[in-house]
């Protein structure tokens, strides 16, 4: 059984600790930052800047743990502890999985705002 | 935090992401504090020397300046090693969370932060950071800003060490049957008046309270802090006493009131001096047989008819310019051998 892009556990535990208007205040802030850290880990892929690989890897674990993206929470912890030279090593479409997952992730969290 | 709800608290979150500093700020909000937030590491050091903060919510993880090294900084910083600190992190590793805790951190909290744990964490900080702050206003009330601030720097360790110093003892001659003759009320005020007077001495000459009893206080000179000139220190503030006693009496004639009268009794040499008590209450204090010669020439004075005696270890390091008299050998309770008993003069 694949798992749910979205905890729906965690995601209704952070609605109901923080309120769904602060949700989805923070949901919007999430899809204007993760662009950004994404563009962050191409970056310093192809520069193989590794600190600034990892804090882009770091952030994205971080916050996909908190709204429950939990394979995308997964996959950025792979990339933070493999390091900048360990995936550029896998080749071109390194970044592939995880750029996917976000794209998941941002639709889901675009309908689960509004709900 | 007397302008904030009981139990609420100015909290600082330093992260350098949006969607953590935003869900931080959130949950603390929503437990009555108030919050403010710093992107990076250099900010938030900015914002801690600025404000004063109750407690900080730090990343490690940061441009600029990281989260090591605000631990760092804040630990370098009299005036912010003692906020405390908790760190929210997701760093990967038992090692970092060793490394905060070893750079001063209070606690770690794994991010996602969960707000039930949050709420206990910033509980418990701010619990301990009252009683450190207790424990300082304690100190400032007892010692000099110097004394004060070395115990600070030292932090509190029971047990005592092997020092120099001199050791006052100071009353209020016939004390009984004075607060006996008036309200209770005017007795207090009375005392209040005359302890207020005799620490501003004490403390002016470097000189610390140690013990205050009714009427009586003790002091020492030298102790913490060494100074080397203890025993002209403690004269000087014997003698600044007696003249603050003088110029408190002619108010209290003024208002129809009986003058009173202080004795003062010093003795310098070696003593055990440190913190004894337990670790919940302490109490600086200085023991030996120089401390028990002061107290005997304390209560001398009552029968010499002198304001203040001192032994001759203190007058033996007193500059010339300071007029005693010797008074003889005067045979001490506890003291095998006769002691030679010498009286200050006033300041000229």
């Amino acid at each position: 059984m694949p798992s749910p892009v979205i905890d729906a556990e965690a995601f209704a535990a952070l609605r109901d600790t923080t309120g769904s208007e602060f949700v989805r205040e923070l949901v919007d802030t999430f899809l204007t930052e993760a662009p950004s850290m994404l563009e962050d880990l191409r970056v310093s892929l192809a520069d193989g800047d590794a600190e600034r690989f990892r804090r882009a890897a770091h952030s994205l674990k971080s916050n996909g743990n908190t709204f429950g993206a939990l394979a995308l929470g997964t996959l950025a912890r792979d990339l933070e502890l493999a390091g900048v030279s360990d995936v550029k090593s896998r080749g071109t479409q390194a970044l592939a999985p995880i750029e996917a997952e976000y794209l998941r992730v941002a639709a889901a969290l675009a309908v689960l705002r509004d709900e | 935090m007397s302008d904030l709800g009981a139990g609420a608290a100015r909290v600082l979150v330093a992260d350098d992401n949006k969607v953590n500093r935003l869900l931080l700020t959130r949950n603390l909000e929503l437990m009555g504090h108030e919050v403010h937030s710093a992107e990076n590491g250099r900010v938030a050091l900015d914002l801690l020397r600025k404000q004063r903060f109750d407690v900080v919510l730090l990343d490690m993880e940061m441009p600029e300046v990281d989260g090591f090294a605000v631990l760092a900084e804040m630990k370098e910083d009299l005036a912010l090693r003692d906020v405390p600190v908790i760190v929210t992190s997701s760093l990967e590793g038992i090692d970092h969370v060793v490394r905060c805790i070893e750079l001063g951190a209070e606690d770690y909290l794994h991010k996602p932060v969960n707000p039930v744990l949050l709420k206990a964490r910033i509980g418990a900080s701010l619990e301990k950071k009252r009683l450190r702050d207790q424990q300082k206003e304690l100190l400032r009330r007892f010692a000099t800003p110097e004394v004060a601030k070395d115990l600070e720097q030292s932090g509190f360790a029971l047990g005592g060490r092997r020092l120099r110093a001199t050791v006052m003892f100071c009353d209020i001659r016939d004390f009984t049957p004075l607060a006996e003759a008036q309200p209770p009320e005017e007795t207090i005020e009375l005392l209040n008046n005359y302890y207020a007077l005799m620490f501003d001495a004490i403390n002016g000459c470097g000189g610390i309270v140690t013990l205050m009893i009714g009427d009586g206080l003790m002091a020492v000179f030298g102790a913490p802090i060494t100074l080397p000139d203890h025993e002209q220190r403690a004269v000087r503030a014997a003698q600044e006493m007696v003249e603050l006693v003088g110029l408190f009496n002619r108010e209290r004639a003024a208002a129809g009131k009986r003058p009173i009268q202080v004795g003062i009794g010093m003795a310098s040499g070696e003593m055990i001096a440190g913190y004894a008590g337990t670790k919940a209450r302490a109490t600086y204090t200085c023991i030996g047989d120089t401390v028990n010669l002061a107290a005997r020439i304390e209560a001398h004075t009552k029968i010499a008819g002198r304001a203040i005696l001192i032994d001759r270890a203190t007058h033996e390091a007193l500059h010339a310019g300071i007029a005693t008299e010797s008074l003889g050998a005067v045979a001490f309770k506890g003291f095998s051998e006769a002691a030679e008993v010498f009286a200050v003069g006033d300041r000229d």
